[in-house]
């Protein structure tokens, strides 16, 4: 058992959780994520490493509510445990492995959206705690779904907001302000990391690959075992099958095809795909698609 | 009674067991499996044994059925496996044991695999459990994986004394015995929870939920953890595709992914969180046990099944009794025939299946005929769902984070078959992670020879 030993709201639907799981907190690293199960007869779900403290033993993970499992998830309480929390899963940020006097020369714009915001916090810590100061762009739909800006802004270099809204800094779009900031403020970067939903990482991409920024993107597909063994992670990069759970998560954002990532994550996030994932898992829907609650809708 | 023949073993009816996820063989009693036994030979130069890859003493347990004595049948059995319940259940006794039994020549051989299977549920049944080893040696082995060749190794090396911690990566241990064979094969809570819980009963640790290669390295097992060696026995890994178009709609699964989601996550149970796409019209390809696995899943969800496979039937590398069943339940095989592209609808499902015909030509490397396409022949077979079973390729997780730990040009583990000794010193391995995917009893030899191996070094005995 893994217990939660702080649990907290962090915005509508968005929830954050520090767990004690020594062994992940000694081996994580910027980029990897875990899996977490609440009970016996729960789903694996893969979810973000927000933050980890190699001392205490102690793993932060960010995760919003998006369907049945995760809805329970929230219920979950500081004393309560997960059944099984196992990580750290995927590959580490490149930059991780590079050469720290060549990285301190490179110009990092990160780009995060919503949720995913919270990879995007340790790999900006990290970079802070080797002496690299990036910028970052934070984007979320209102005022009231921006997470982590605190933590975030003692870890940037710039932090630039926007709301699409305009509740709250500026209005707009991520990509309104990283052209802004490359064409209008004459910024130049030599990289560009985007996590967020997969259109946002698709336009960000589109955008980038017209400025001529080289950009890596961290995609979440739907998972089982998180080891590589069942490959319902796959997707087209580079028009090569790979799978985001031993391969990535993080991948080249000019290469991945991102239109193939949405038509498989689709049917968990439209009214047609959650009809058809009821009518295709029958009995054993279990009301997973998130959105019609007990399942019984 | 004919002695020519098997008693033959009680199944579930084909048409109410296509329904359900019972267990569709139902063994023998007490009374059919010493009837069964007394059709032995007692060859004195057994040729059963030879056949058996770990070398039970098939005379002596089968003996022993014959005078009723079953608890001194478990014992016989139990010094050379540690899984006897499961082996009886999905060993290929016909090509292995039975396939060498004399009494075969002229009529059916003796139904070792029914009779090994008999003994151990009635074991468990009975409350008869393996003893503890007495003395401790002090030293310490880590087991990467609890499938078949990590529980057997691990269970070897405690009954030597050793202080064994198997890592399992999932959240329960029982590696492909969990996620990959059926219910309906083999029964989780009945027959394969029992059979790790007698390997726990041996002193062996399970610690689930580690990833070795992630969570911690080989290399910090055996200097920061204090392993005196390390077996490898992490299983076969990526599940391959074939790289047609429309591979990656949706619709399409592998047979792990199929399989993980009905068997370790136990999507097919009302009470389970996990969902799983059944299909009302399924095509698996491939013609392995996992094939016919992953068919008889989809058949008992709801679906009409077709096996795509591009060979003819005699080719088929499933076990014979695999293909009996799967045909018994109503699962249509469409030999000679391959898929080359999967027709996708606007919404990214899986609404056909373009396939070619195909016929035998000239022998290939594996001497097998290979298959030749038919020109002009190709055709549409209307399904919603494909699952695609066409073996694996090596997990890099260990290999690539282990210094020193060489792996063939396949990438698999090179390791001595007759003592699991790799490249780094203090390292063994076997099973599917060394010699890609083969079966339960094969990782079992491995996971025995993995011990022999680590006992040696650490003895000092094999120099």
């Amino acid at each position: 058992m893994y217990k939660i030993v702080r649990s907290e709201q962090l915005a509508d639907r968005i929830y954050l959780m520090d767990v004690e799981a020594p062994r992940v907190a000694r081996a994580c690293q910027p980029g990897e994520f875990v899996i977490v199960k609440m009970d016996e007869a729960g789903e694996r779900i893969p979810l973000t490493i927000c933050d980890y403290d190699r001392d205490t033993g102690l793993v932060t993970i960010v995760f919003q509510i998006v369907g049945a499992s995760t809805q329970k998830m929230a219920s979950l309480k500081a004393g309560d445990s997960f059944r099984d929390f196992v990580g750290p899963l995927g590959r580490p940020s490149e930059f991780v492995h590079e050469d720290l006097e060549v990285l301190k020369n490179r110009r990092m714009l990160f780009v995060a959206g919503g949720v995913g915001t919270a990879p995007v916090y340790p790999q900006v810590k990290w970079l802070k705690a080797h002496g690299i100061e990036a910028d970052v762009v934070m984007g979320a739909k209102t005022k009231d779904m921006l997470i982590l800006e605190e933590k975030m802004k003692e870890a940037a270099g710039n932090l630039y907001i926007t709301t699409d809204d305009g509740s709250y800094a500026r209005k707009g779009m991520v990509t309104d302000v990283v052209k802004d900031l490359v064409e209008v403020q004459g910024k130049r970067y030599d990289v560009c990391v985007a996590i967020g939903p997969v259109i946002m990482m698709k336009f960000v991409s589109l955008l980038t690959k017209e400025l001529g920024i080289p950009t890596v993107v961290s995609m979440n597909p739907i998972m089982v075992d998180g080891t590589g063994m069942c490959g319902a992670c796959r997707l087209t990069v580079g028009g090569q099958v790979k799978f985001a759970c031993v391969d990535g998560p993080e991948f080249d954002g000019h290469k991945v095809d991102f239109d193939e990532a949405m038509k498989r994550q689709q049917m968990y996030r439209t009214q047609e795909g959650r009809a058809m994932l009821r009518l295709k898992e029958g009995h054993t829907h279990h009301g997973g698609c998130g959105f019609c609650g007990d399942g019984q809708e | 009674m004919d002695v020519l023949k098997k008693v033959p073993v009680r199944e579930q009816d084909p048409k109410v067991r296509a329904a359900n996820f019972e267990e569709v063989c139902l063994g023998y009693n007490k009374e059919e499996a010493m009837e069964e036994a007394s059709r032995c030979l007692n060859c004195k130069n057994a040729k059963c044994v030879k056949g058996c890859p770990v070398a039970i003493d098939i005379p002596a347990f089968v003996g022993k059925v014959k005078e009723g004595d079953i608890q001194g049948a478990a014992k016989v059995i139990a010094r050379s496996s540690a899984l006897p319940a499961v082996c009886g259940r999905v060993c290929p006794q016909e090509s292995q044991c039975e396939g060498q039994c004399i009494r075969g020549i002229k009529g059916e051989p003796v139904s070792i695999g029914k009779l090994e299977r008999f003994v151990a549920d009635w074991s468990r049944e009975n409350g008869f459990v393996p003893e503890k080893p007495e003395h401790a040696n002090g030293k310490k082995v880590a087991v990467v994986g609890s499938g078949p060749a990590g529980l057997t190794c691990a269970g070897d090396l405690a009954k030597l004394g050793y202080a064994v911690t198997v890592f399992e990566a999932l959240h329960e241990p029982g590696g492909v015995l969990l996620y990959g064979i059926p219910e309906f094969r083999l029964p989780k809570e009945g027959v394969v929870m029992p059979e790790i819980d007698n390997v726990r009963k041996l002193g062996v640790r399970i610690e689930t939920n580690v990833i070795i290669g992630k969570s911690v390295t080989i290399d910090q097992l055996l200097e920061d953890e204090g392993f005196d060696a390390v077996f490898i026995g992490s299983g076969a890994g990526l599940p391959m595709f074939m790289g047609i178009p429309g591979e990656n709609a949706n619709g399409v699964f592998s047979a792990n992914e199929y399989l993980t989601r009905s068997n370790l996550m136990k999507a097919f149970r009302d009470d389970y969180d996990t969902p799983i796409a059944a299909g009302k019209k399924v095509a698996v390809v491939g013609g392995g046990n996992v094939a016919m696995d992953a068919a008889r899943t989809a058949l008992r969800l709801g679906a009409d099944v077709h096996i795509v496979y591009r060979r003819s039937e005699a080719e088929l590398p499933a076990r014979a009794e695999e293909v009996h069943h799967a045909k018994e339940e109503g699962i249509i095989f469409n030999l000679l025939t391959n898929p080359v592209e999967i027709l996708v609808d606007d919404k990214g499902w899986v609404k056909g299946m373009r396939c070619i015909r195909m016929e035998l030509g000239e022998p290939d490397a594996s001497g097998r005929r290979r298959p030749v396409p038919v020109e002009g022949s190709e055709f549409v077979i209307d399904v919603d769902t494909v699952i695609m079973s066409l073996g694996t390729s090596p997990n890099p997780l260990i290999s690539s984070t282990t210094k020193g730990l060489e792996v063939d040009r396949r990438k698999c583990i090179v390791a001595e078959e007759a003592n699991g000794k790799t490249s780094k010193e203090g390292v063994y391995a076997g099973g599917d992670a060394v010699t890609g995917a083969a079966t339960v009893i094969l990782a079992m030899e491995a996971g025995r020879a993995g011990a022999r191996g680590i006992d040696e070094y650490l003895t000092g005995s094999g120099q």
